[in-house]
């Protein structure tokens, strides 16, 4: 009876019984409004604007820009940068845009579509957008995109599109509501930067247990 | 977990002779707090932020059980399911439960305050169920049989020496110094345990009523792999972190990291949804929120509610000079510092932590920085207050405030005696005005010089400032 214990006590504190249908309704119609507070003013810019503080607060928090002209280019910004760090395999999401690509450029290099396994070294996923504010990209759990991919290998590499960023948290909710009409993904992900701890004695070090390096490929589609 | 708050003063006494810990708490003092302060440089709407983040959580609490409900109805429509538990007790054999329904023999866990207050991983322990802490400074507490010191920083009291040993002695494997290496370490042997754990069990930082999601903040991504790899996630959260909306969300979220540790944003911030939908190729398969009370909704309308608004960002503790003096262990349980002080007699009883909301300067500094503007210092009046009914306050103390009202009731006599104790003092002390021992003041003396007053007492300069003053006006 745990349940009515703890709203019974509750509602003794307000020096209430169950709350009318008014005042749920009340309740109800403040959540439906989706009321943002206050948004700060350092995000709210013109496209050009946000997507330069997008770069700056992502390299602030350690993340990897590489430019992209067109889509086309992925698999040889990719390959270069994998056989930089002498990887032959790239644990992919399998997102139509992805999967239309000529992947030849990776020569050697396989490219798989599935899950990620712990011993990857490192997996692509597109992303749903970027907020300007504080450098963070959103991704969402769907089929072609499994979670694992964006945190169980050493690196994570990123596709985000520059008309899908946009300036604040509220901005990205209203999109993922937008791309979501049946209701919530089972996992919305913001990532800012690779991972990070400083609980061996106060010094920050990156690659706790998530990606050690994130690389963002910003794709010039603006 | 066993319960030290009584002996505050000896636990104290010892970490103020404890030479690693010293060095510890005064690095401390120069990270996050310094963090903090630049973050907040950066982002001019802090303040009113601080406002909104003030009256959206006492709007909340208002309305709490509505949005419990909204919240529990959003977990079951998208496949959860809610666990309401007044007690630890009632909250750990929740957990229990569900890891014999899945036959579960290891549990991997992100990091949570309310677990440790529900002292889950002895409880599981002691039921066949092997927990397994993957954030990286708990899972050094738990090689080292050791608890939290800090709420977000637990493993703050020991150094890179500490881990060392540590792990060399767990981990068989060549000792080294280097953080980067002990680092990846852990990383390489809690993978395994990430994998094959049959369970993951994470905290929540909130609860969003709209969709009945809870949202996870981490910078290490252990969170994500615990909660993401088992086929059954559990949640374990209290009841007041429900948040309307995702909106409402965002403004604690601007808040929570610059106040703890003061990044911009936190690396991870990842909200659940339900269990894995069908056509999803990984995720967990089941999904518990256990919604702790422990005490809480007794809070609701008495002079404690307040603290009900608390994000446990850590602010409180990094600021406050009792803390960063003695540290985390001499609060004797699950929280320290100023937010401790006020949720740990609530927890435990004034009759156990008495002491700590005594082990204030009240100087103010923890509600300076506070994020939801909690009135720390004014509740830790309370629990004195309190205390003070009870008739728990020792002897002395009485005598002491009983004997200072005295005098305090009889001005003419009170102005008299502080003159006079002004004047001894000064006499005492000599030249260089400062008193090596005092009776009745070893408490001060035994540290540090007491400095004698000088000149007058405030009530004889201020009747010479205003006849002075009424003698000019003439």
């Amino acid at each position: 009876m745990s349940k009515a214990d703890i709203l019974g006590n509750i509602r003794r504190g307000l020096k209430r019984g169950e709350a009318t249908p008014a005042q749920k309704a009340a309740a109800t119609r403040r959540i439906n409004a989706h009321k943002a507070t206050i948004i700060p003013k350092r995000s709210q810019l013109d496209q050009a604007g946000q997507i330069q503080l997008f770069r700056d607060m992502a390299s602030g928090a350690a993340a990897e820009i590489i430019d992209i002209e067109s889509l086309s280019d992925l698999p040889s910004a990719a390959a270069e940068w994998l056989n930089k760090h002498d990887f032959k395999t790239l644990v992919s999401a399998s997102d139509q845009c992805l999967n239309e690509l000529d992947w030849s450029a990776l020569g050697d290099i396989k490219r798989e579509q599935r899950i990620a396994q712990s011993g990857d070294l490192a997996s692509l996923t597109t992303s749903m957008a970027g907020i300007a504010e504080t450098g963070t990209l959103m991704l969402y759990s769907r089929p072609e995109s499994p979670t694992t991919l964006n945190f169980l290998p050493d690196c994570h590499l990123v596709v985000l599109r520059e008309s899908t960023i946009v300036g604040s948290y509220e901005d990205a909710w209203q999109m993922v509501r937008e791309q979501n009409p049946d209701g919530m993904p089972r996992t919305v992900n913001m990532i800012t930067g690779p991972s990070r701890s400083a609980d061996i004695g106060q010094k920050l070090q990156m690659g706790a247990h998530g990606p050690c390096v994130l690389v963002i490929f910003l794709l010039k589609d603006v | 977990m066993q319960i030290k708050s009584p002996q505050f003063k000896e636990n104290a006494r010892i970490a103020l002779h404890n030479v690693e810990l010293q060095e510890a708490l005064g690095q401390f003092k120069h990270g996050f707090p310094v963090n903090r302060a630049n973050a907040i440089k950066r982002l001019p709407e802090f303040e009113d932020l601080r406002d909104e983040a003030r009256d959206l959580k006492n709007h909340i609490i208002q309305n709490l059980d509505i949005y419990l409900e909204q919240f529990e109805d959003n977990v079951v429509k998208n496949g959860g399911h809610v666990h309401w538990c007044s007690t630890a007790e009632d909250a750990n054999k929740a957990i229990l439960d569900i890891c014999k329904q899945v036959d579960a023999k290891t549990i991997t866990k992100g990091k949570s305050m309310v677990s440790e207050e529900t002292g889950l991983n002895e409880y599981l322990e002691a039921n066949g169920v092997r927990p397994v802490e993957t954030d990286l400074g708990e899972y050094i507490l738990q090689l080292r049989d050791d608890h939290p010191s800090h709420i977000i920083a637990p493993a703050i009291h020991l150094n890179v020496n500490d881990v060392s040993e540590t792990f060399h002695e767990h981990h068989k494997r060549p000792k080294t110094g280097d953080p980067q290496a002990l680092m990846k370490e852990a990383r390489e042997v809690l993978r395994k345990e990430f994998v094959s754990a049959d369970v993951g069990l994470t905290g929540a930082n909130f609860l969003v009523a709209e969709t009945g999601s809870t949202i996870i903040v981490t910078n290490e991504g252990n969170g994500d792999l615990t909660q993401t790899l088992p086929k059954t996630h559990i949640v374990i959260t209290s009841i007041e972190k429900v948040v309307p909306t995702l909106e409402d969300m965002s403004l604690f979220l601007r808040l929570l990291a610059r106040s703890a540790t003061g990044q911009e944003f936190t690396v991870y911030n990842t909200l659940s949804t339900g269990p894995k939908r069908d056509t999803d190729q990984d995720g967990p398969e089941n999904f518990h929120v256990v919604l702790v009370d422990n005490g809480r909704s007794e809070m609701v309308g008495t002079e404690f509610q307040d603290m009900l608004r608390c994000i446990r960002c850590s602010s409180c503790m990094n600021h406050c000079p009792v803390y960063g003096a003695v540290g985390g262990h001499s609060y004797g349980w699950v929280y320290p510092g100023p937010m401790g002080s006020v949720l740990t007699p609530k927890m435990i009883g004034i009759d156990k932590a008495a002491h700590l909301p005594n082990a204030s300067t009240s100087c103010g500094k923890c509600e300076e920085v506070c994020p939801v503007r909690i009135p720390l210092p004014k509740m830790m009046r309370h629990w004195r207050e309190k205390e003070f009914e009870k008739h728990l306050t020792p002897k002395t103390v009485r005598f002491g405030i009983a004997g200072w009202a005295f005098f305090a009731k009889r001005p003419a006599l009170y102005r008299w005696l502080a003159r006079s104790s002004a004047w001894f003092m000064s006499t005492v002390a000599g030249k260089k005005g400062r008193i090596k021992k005092l009776p009745l003041a070893g408490g001060w003396t035994d540290w540090r010089d007491m400095p004698a007053p000088q000149g007058k007492t405030f009530m004889d300069q201020w009747k010479a400032a205003s006849s002075a003053k009424q003698q000019a006006e003439k």
